[in-house]
């Protein structure tokens, strides 16, 4: 027997495999394709509703509002001039448009992951079982080469924003499903007793103690789900969404080099002022244990 | 045997041969434990843990009642049965004729939350709640309006001291203030059972003496059924109208503490009343003989219940040797005099040694 060559399958066996799971998952697409289509609409219609209405409107106003959202979330002006500052200089080199659909692409992926990657969370927390088939799922969307998960994203969905919602949300939600899960698991036991001493339900646990202590834990998770879809925006620009991970594109394949810095710098913006903005937040739910009067 | 209980009135605790033995196998072993198998060895064998043994204890309603013993004796263990945190392996625990181990989720919440409150040894507050919605948190969990849950913690809070502090978080205060909200938020629940975890332990000792005062004074009005749990024997003796002594899990002896004091059951209990400073716990009435008849009475008078140290300083002051013990309707129970009092408050078993 030879032991240098690893008894592999044979080739014709290795392509009807593929073939076999192809053909299959191509009739999957083909049956499926409308229906998760249209399911997925609303989703699309908002991203676009949100890209819209950002560019759309006059650009002060929508700086004065971003401005304000960002003072109200951080109550710092340091972080709310900062962030203004940011988006005129970004704006003035011509940036204003792509930057307003990235922000629109990061809102909307962001609350999709939120929505979804909470309640798995506490799920996780509640149940080990469910936190036993969960983790390796979250591993393994963490470490999979995300163009893998593309290829049957865009089978289904074909080019443009949904996919590219879904690809980010892949790749962006296990922070918030994890951090989720560690804040509930991390809540004190002795305070939970007292809550079971009280009579509290399960809800009223959840609702009055595991989730208000777990707060700063989930908000650390929010953060990082920012930041990664974020980093998830140039790849996902590769199959059709719009935004500033286009020119960065762009500029790659043509090798135009200020181009390509120019937009990763924004990137690089937006990234800093959605990331102090949210620690600050992240604090100031904290202020109960902040001692002093 | 469920006696019918009347409207308004505290109910006790009845403890009924309650057996918990901690372990995934629990109910397997629990015949080798009831005839006989101990704590090391259900634990090097079976790897199991004996928490408590056969322990039967009546609660009476109204009153303080204490338990006592070293760590990892099961006193936690025992106060977590009362309101169903922990479920015995056998037994009941019978609180208004109905068994607790017994009852259902549903009742068994309603039960917390409107028959018991707890105080625990870590306060257990919640770090993101003021003073005083730590201190309302009972009634939010009921589902009072927010009013009135307001007024009523306000007026606890003010009990015990804390007035003006209602707005502070708990990281904002010290330890003995942390405990005055757990006890406040015990007191605004409103129940008739209130179930105190070494709820003292954890503060330092004049504290605890004040925290001790507080609870006291409180219980003269309210009569609540309490259980109290302490591995400190001064604390025991200062709070407990009756007294019950675990040791590994098992009931080693049950009384008032001058009967713990002066007959212990067996030599553990002796060694842990063997510091006891004797002359503060035992009373005049107890160590009163009947008066020879027809012999002339002392002229001084001392009252039943005074404990031996005040007496013996007001006779010495009074240049007394002898006096007479009186209740409080005045009737005479018997005569003291001073060589009997130094002889009840010097431990014998030291005395002994001392030879
Ligand atoms: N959940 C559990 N699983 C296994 N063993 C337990 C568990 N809870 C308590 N025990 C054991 O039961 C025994 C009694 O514990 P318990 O906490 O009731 O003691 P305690 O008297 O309250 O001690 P302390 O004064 O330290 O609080 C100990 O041996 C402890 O190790
Ligand atoms: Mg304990």
């Amino acid at each position: 027997m030879d032991l240098i060559r690893f008894p592999e399958m044979s080739r014709g066996e290795l392509r009807a495999l593929r073939q076999t799971v192809d053909g299959a998952f191509r009739e999957f697409t083909r049956i499926w394709g409308d229906p998760l289509e249209n399911l997925f609409a609303p989703l699309a219609r908002l991203l676009t509703f949100l890209e819209n209405l950002l560019i759309d409107s006059p650009w002060i106003l929508v700086l004065a509002v971003l401005a304000a959202g960002i003072w109200l979330a951080s109550r710092s002006w340091k972080i709310a001039l900062g962030s203004v500052l940011a988006l005129l200089v970004v704006g003035y080199l011509g940036m204003w448009e792509d930057t307003m659909r990235t922000i629109a692409m990061v809102a909307v992926c962001t609350l999709v992951a939120v929505v979804l990657g909470i309640p798995v969370g506490i799920l996780m927390a509640q149940s080990n079982r469910m936190n036993a088939v969960v983790t390796p799922v979250l591993d393994m969307m963490q470490t999979m080469p995300s163009f893998v998960y593309l290829i049957p994203v865009v089978m289904i969905f074909g080019l443009g924003k949904v996919p590219g919602v879904i690809a980010v949300v892949i790749y962006a939600i296990p922070p918030v499903i994890r951090l989720t899960n560690l804040g509930i698991r991390h809540v004190a036991p002795d305070v939970l007793e007292a809550a079971e001493a009280f009579g509290s339900s399960k809800w009223q646990k959840l609702r009055d103690v595991q989730l208000p202590l777990a707060l700063p834990t989930i908000m650390a998770g929010v953060n990082q789900t920012i930041m990664m879809s974020l980093a998830m925006v140039v790849v996902a620009s590769m199959i059709g969404v719009r935004g500033l991970g286009q020119p960065v594109l762009q500029a790659i394949n043509n090798q135009y080099f200020t181009m390509g810095v120019m937009n990763g710098l924004a990137i690089v913006a937006i990234a800093i002022i959605m990331d102090r903005t949210t620690q600050a937040y992240g604090r100031r739910l904290q202020k109960h244990a902040e001692a002093g009067k | 045997m469920s006696a019918p209980q009347e409207q308004g009135q505290a109910h006790g605790i009845e403890i009924r041969n309650l057996y918990k033995i901690f372990g995934p196998d629990a109910a397997r072993h629990l015949p080798a434990v009831k005839a006989g198998l101990g704590k090391e060895e259900l634990h090097d064998r079976h790897d199991h843990v004996l928490g408590l043994c056969d322990i039967s204890l009546s609660v009476p309603p109204g009153r303080i009642t204490v338990v006592m013993g070293l760590s990892g004796s099961g006193k936690s263990t025992l106060i977590r049965h009362v309101n169903g945190l922990i479920a015995p392996t056998a037994g009941q625990v019978i609180c208004g004729g109905q068994d607790v181990a017994a009852m259902s989720d549903v009742r068994l919440r309603a039960f917390r939350r409107e028959k018991t409150a707890m105080v625990f040894q870590k306060f257990a507050l919640l770090p993101h709640r003021t003073v005083l919605e730590n201190a309302r948190y009972g009634l939010d969990i009921r589902g009072l309006p927010a009013a009135e849950a307001d007024g009523r913690a306000r007026r606890w809070i003010e009990r015990v001291g804390l007035k003006g502090y209602e707005g502070y978080y708990p990281r904002q205060l010290s330890g003995g203030m942390q405990q005055r909200v757990g006890l406040a938020r015990a007191l605004t629940n409103d129940a008739e059972i209130l179930l105190m975890d070494e709820a003292f332990s954890a503060l330092d000792p004049l504290i605890r003496v004040d925290m001790q005062s507080i609870l006291l004074e409180l219980q003269k009005e309210l009569r609540k059924t309490i259980v109290f749990i302490t591995h400190d024997l001064d604390e025991a003796l200062r709070l407990g109208d009756k007294i019950a002594i675990l040791r590994d899990g098992a009931m080693e002896q049950v009384g008032t503490g001058q009967e713990i004091v002066l007959r212990p059951a067996n030599a553990y209990v002796a060694d842990f009343v063997r510091e006891v400073n004797r002359g503060r716990i035992i009373e005049a009435q107890t160590i009163a003989t009947p008066a020879a008849p027809g012999a002339a009475l002392p002229g001084f008078t001392v009252k039943a219940r005074s404990k031996l140290d005040r007496v013996a300083q007001r006779m010495v002051e009074a240049g007394a040797g002898a006096a007479q013990v009186r209740d409080p309707q005045g009737q005479l129970l018997g005569v003291i005099d001073l060589p009997a009092i130094l002889n009840a408050m010097v431990n014998s078993a030291d005395a002994e040694s001392e030879e």
